[in-house]
């Protein structure tokens, strides 16, 4: 008999740890990262002009390549954190960047590329964020990694760090490649 | 007059932050009531805690537009949520499907209540038995007329 209670008292404790383990990896979930359905699926195609230019970007352009697509816009404090960044990258790395300026006035847009440099092959315009939408943006900076057959990889949301380009997005991008 | 003037200046800043208030609305009394009925039960991903219909987010208003053009296009509401799991996947719905991800979710809860009735069924049994096992014995009852007694 005595044995039995004990183990009805030691439940409630193994419920409580249980809990907290439970809540403990729930803390370290960031909420802000909606895994993205997108993955593995074609990205949405789409003709959108060029920032300054009179020619228009469509993704199927770079079909057979591996390429990224950052989403980013001149009223976008964290893509200014993410700028030298992609700089470098453009500088060390002959991979297409593509930027996608969203919901930005192509001045503004314009007016950031003179200022702080452009590191994009080409930039498209997508000034009433539909395109946007249908990539499933929901915060800016966000990086679409898409592969040779027009498909998309990986989905960098916020800025893209130091420690994100050298150890999720780099070598994905290499093996990709292959 | 100065007080007057402030005054007002007060009056007229009131009206227009009344007008940027009330988005209007009704152009069609029915796709509105639509979209309402729809975005209520999405979540805006911009402030989570927020419904794509109450949301003030720049994005949410986006969405909602999106959502007006598709009723407009006379797509069903399956139709239209589909089109925004598809794009945001199905954190964007307060209700989420049925499948095997979800079952903890949708089914946990009433696992726990059945636990729950079965350990207070367990319990209540043992200690109704207990109270029919555990007769007086000699001593004790001897005891307990002697307390009753004084």
């Amino acid at each position: 008999m005595k044995k039995s209670i004990n183990f009805w008292y030691v439940i409630p404790l193994l419920v409580f740890i249980g809990l907290v383990a439970f809540m403990g990896l729930g803390l370290r979930h960031d909420p802000h990262e909606v895994p993205s359905p997108l993955i593995n699926k074609s990205a949405p195609d789409f003709t959108l002009p060029q920032l300054g230019k009179s020619e228009t970007f469509s993704p199927h352009d770079l079909l057979g390549q591996v390429w990224l697509l950052n989403v980013w816009a001149s009223w976008c404090v964290s893509c200014r954190d993410e700028h030298p960044i992609l700089l470098k990258f453009a500088r060390d790395y002959s991979v297409p960047l593509i930027g996608l300026d969203y919901k930005d006035r192509p001045q503004d847009g314009e007016g950031w590329v003179t200022n702080y440099g452009n590191p994009y092959t080409k930039i498209a315009v997508d000034l009433d964020g539909r395109v946007g939408i249908n990539y499933g943006v929901y915060g800016v900076p966000e990086t679409y990694v898409i592969d040779k057959k027009g498909v998309i990889r990986y989905k960098q949301i916020g800025p893209i760090t130091e420690d994100a380009l050298k150890n999720t997005l780099l070598p994905l991008i290499k093996e990709l490649q292959q | 007059m100065k007080t007057l003037g402030t005054l007002l200046i007060a009056l007229f800043m009131s009206v227009s932050v009344l007008a940027k208030e009330a988005t209007p609305v009704a152009r069609d009394p029915v796709t509105e009531a639509r979209l309402i009925d729809l975005s209520k039960d999405m979540r805006c991903l911009v402030c989570q805690n927020e419904s794509l219909a109450a949301s003030d987010a720049d994005l949410a208003k986006d969405l909602r537009d999106q959502i007006r053009q598709l009723i407009n296009q006379g797509k069903t509401d399956k139709e239209i949520t589909d089109y925004m799991v598809q794009r945001y996947g199905n954190f964007i719905r307060y209700k989420p499907p049925v499948d095997a991800t979800t079952y903890a979710l949708w089914f946990g809860p009433f696992l726990l209540l059945l636990v729950g009735i079965g350990v207070l069924i367990s319990v209540v049994r043992k200690r109704n038995s207990q109270s029919e096992e555990a007769p007086l014995s000699a001593q004790q009852q001897q005891h307990a007329t002697e307390l009753l007694r004084e």
